[in-house]
């Protein structure tokens, strides 16, 4: 081998380790100003959502001279922040979702912000109830709201009309709903449905959740789920009424046939569906898509026999959280209390559209609103029948298999909803007893270790 | 240093980068993922050693069953059908007519279409009323033709009919082997009286066949792999887990449930399967290998 040889095999050796080592050097972040600490936040959002988080964070750069907030705006942001956190180097804040804070919770994600809390005298009392206690987990306080959100029914007021029903005076029970949702449906000769009145599954993110409205518990908060109770039972026969009426292939048919959520196309925004359940964050779009829209909103009806459930809503929020060994923890603290000033929240709540998880509210914020019904909404997160993502870190896999109940019992074959339910149990059931026993096996190792 | 150890030592150096690169990014965590699937691991936490549980849960678990189930039986019509259509597309396209690299091509570029936009498209071909396929079912007679999207017993033939648009890559690879066939056994074969059928049988399969089983092993990995489109398309293995693959299954579970330890389980059941199945077809299919 003569030398010649030697030296390309060195130099393509030497290339290949100094590549590996300098790697980090691709993606810099922008600089703080000089004196200031950097605090790097990642966020899942993008689009005007982003832009009303960066507005925030513009005012709080401005608000003081020690930090300086770099928003990064991230896609797939849950494995990042834990894959980030897991290695030592996350973000000092993260922006992410209000549905798993059992899960970040259990896995110990978040740096618990009890003690900050009491030293700083941040009260529960300045918040609605429902999004203060989506922020804890245990007895330890992990998240703090970015954006809220509940749901409602919308309603075309026009189709209502002509229909011979009265848009100012929406059903308050299910059986008076269901009257006027079947009443809208259209179909042509050949059984294809043209128009539906309503559609449990439009737009579909919550087809997990219709136990609730019927007042049902998904668990004990204990060693027992509970997907196959009598509430349970009743509200997915509710669900499977509606797709028995129309016919399953039409339903699924004409779902294919429309847009997606964010566009003309969307079933209720173009007209096509009378009636959805939808989330605050609507009349946004609306004005966006269709601002000739003659839409209303209101509670959505509850069943006759459990008066209990009226002004049901789907309570859920964004959340902030300060990732386990993040660096700046004081500077995180200061901009997460900065976005939970009146004047944070309501700036990023009007440029997002939704309403505020505070209970005092500024009249600026009221009349400035894009939402005209933006009380109701907000009124609706006080409501005792709310539901909240259940406090259980295997939810995602409730929820999952949930979707798949639906999928099963408005299916062609309609299948059955207690045997279904009933399977969906017995999978589960065992999980949940696999997790409670490991993480008992967790706490006896910690309390071995002294932690 | 004598001559045989010091091109030993270049013949190391040269293939160095290869060699880290293997024991870093492959060697190191198939190893780690073993030990992660005798244990209790999600991300964050000091992993728990749990033996062999992960695994035995796995073949309680009814959905991991389900979801083995899909797997196989979409990969027993899509692989074949595969291939069928990949060497006829070939053979078709080996002929000398006009126009030949343009009808190439229009078989080849669907296979370059984004999967997103695969996605999309597909959902709007098989919609029950709109879609083409069926208003096409409907014009030749069938009155009621299937829910593909909706009906759990048509969702996966809906992902074999899919699967067959990215057939024009094997049809290359097919096309290339079809090119070394020596036009000499055709001649001979022609004049020993063989038609055109037994030409292919006798001439042209026997000397494809080592790309034949190339191409049966890559299908193979991809089939049983099958992720992305039905990720896509039927979130949550829609509808009623129909179209749940395994790999969506271990996707969910490492990066849904955080549960690791499982997923490294099922990502070992995955590789030991692909394994144990590349051996037999590759000691099957050798005695009918041909190699000019």
């Amino acid at each position: 081998m003569n030398r010649i040889t030697w030296a390309v095999a060195t130099l393509l050796a030497v290339v290949f380790f100094l590549s590996i080592g300098h790697t980090e050097q691709v993606a810099k972040p922008e600089p703080a100003p000089e004196g200031r600490i950097r605090i790097t936040y990642w966020e899942k959002w993008t689009n005007f959502e982003e832009q009303a988080m960066r507005d925030v964070v513009n005012k709080f750069n401005e608000s003081q001279d020690k930090y300086f907030v770099d928003m990064l705006s991230v896609s797939g942001i849950t494995n990042k922040v834990l894959l980030s956190t897991s290695g030592g180097i996350p973000p000092d804040v993260a922006g992410l979702f209000g549905a798993q804070v059992a899960q970040y919770g259990a896995l110990g994600l978040a740096r618990p912000l009890d003690d900050l809390i009491e030293r700083d005298g941040i009260r529960a009392e300045d918040y609605i109830p429902a999004y203060w206690e989506m922020g804890r987990y245990e007895d330890r306080h992990i998240a703090f709201p970015s954006t809220p959100a509940t749901t409602a029914l919308h309603y075309n007021a026009a189709d209502w009309r002509a229909g011979g029903f009265d848009p100012d005076n929406p059903p308050k029970t299910l059986e008076e709903f269901d009257k006027i949702a079947f009443a809208l449906n259209k179909k042509t000769a050949d059984g294809k449905l043209e128009k539906a009145g309503f559609l449990p599954n439009e737009p579909g993110w919550w087809n997990f959740g219709f136990g609730a409205l019927f007042g049902a518990k998904y668990w004990d908060g204990g060693d027992k789920l509970l997907l196959n109770s009598p509430e349970m039972i009743e509200a997915y026969e509710w669900v499977q009424k509606y797709h028995r009426e129309i016919g399953p292939g039409a339903v699924s048919n004409f779902k294919g046939g429309l847009g997606t959520f964010d566009s003309p196309q969307n079933g209720f925004m173009s007209g096509t569906v009378s009636s959805v359940l939808q989330g605050v964050w609507m009349a946004n779009f609306i004005q966006m898509h269709n601002p000739d829209l003659d839409w209303r909103a209101a509670p959505f009806p509850h069943p006759a026999s459990k008066p209990e459930m009226e002004g049901f809503t789907f309570v859920d929020m964004d959340i902030l959280i300060i990732p386990r060994g993040a660096k700046n923890v004081e500077g995180a603290w200061d901009f997460i209390k900065y976005v939970q000033s009146q004047e944070g929240m309501e700036l990023l709540c009007t440029g997002q559209a939704k309403h505020t998880p505070l209970v005092k509210v500024s009249d600026e914020f009221w009349a400035n609103h894009k939402n005209p019904q933006i009380k109701l909404f907000h009124a609706q997160a006080f409501n005792e029948a709310a539901f909240a993502p259940v406090k259980l870190s295997m939810w995602p896999e409730i929820q999952g298999e949930m979707n798949a109940v639906y999928e099963a019992i408005s299916g062609p074959e309609l299948v059955n909803v207690t045997e279904r339910l009933n399977k969906a149990q017995e999978r589960l059931q065992p999980l949940l007893e696999k997790e409670l026993r490991i993480r008992r096996a967790r706490e006896a190792m910690a309390k071995e270790n002294g932690a | 240093m004598k001559k045989a150890s010091k091109e030993t030592i270049a013949g190391l150096a040269f293939a160095s980068p290869w060699i880290i690169g293997f024991c870093v990014f492959l060697a190191y965590p198939l190893l780690q993922a073993l030990y992660l699937s005798l244990t209790d691991y999600n991300t964050l936490n000091a992993p728990v050693w749990v033996g062999f549980d992960n695994y035995i849960d796995l073949f309680k678990d009814e959905l991991f069953h389900k979801s083995l189930v899909n797997t196989f039986s979409f990969a027993a019509f899509s692989l074949p059908l595969s291939m069928v259509f990949g060497i006829s597309l070939a053979l078709l396209l080996n002929n000398q007519v006009k126009g030949l690299s343009l009808y190439r091509a229009i078989f080849y570029v669907p296979s370059l279409v984004p999967m997103i936009s695969l996605a999309m498209l597909w959902l709007w071909l098989f919609n029950g009323d709109y879609g083409i396929i069926n208003i096409a079912l409907k014009g030749i007679g069938i009155s009621n033709p299937p829910l593909w999207l909706s009906d759990p017993n048509w969702s996966k033939p809906a992902l074999v009919v899919m699967s067959l648009w990215g057939v024009g890559n094997a049809m290359v690879i097919y096309l290339a082997g079809l090119q070394n066939v020596p036009v000499s056994l055709y001649e001979s074969a022609e004049l020993d009286g063989a038609g055109p059928f037994r030409k292919v049988w006798s001439v042209t399969l026997p000397l494809l066949s080592p790309v034949i089983q190339f191409n049966l092993i890559m299908g193979i990995i991809g089939s049983l792999q099958v992720f992305a489109l039905p990720y896509v398309m039927f979130p949550g293995g829609a509808p009623d887990r129909a179209t749940y693959f395994f790999a969506m299954y271990l996707w969910d579970s490492a990066f849904v449930n955080q549960r690791m330890g499982y997923a490294s389980a099922m990502g070992w059941v995955m590789f030991l399967m692909i394994f144990a199945l590349t051996m037999v077809s590759i000691k099957l299919s050798d005695k009918g290998v041909h190699y000019s």
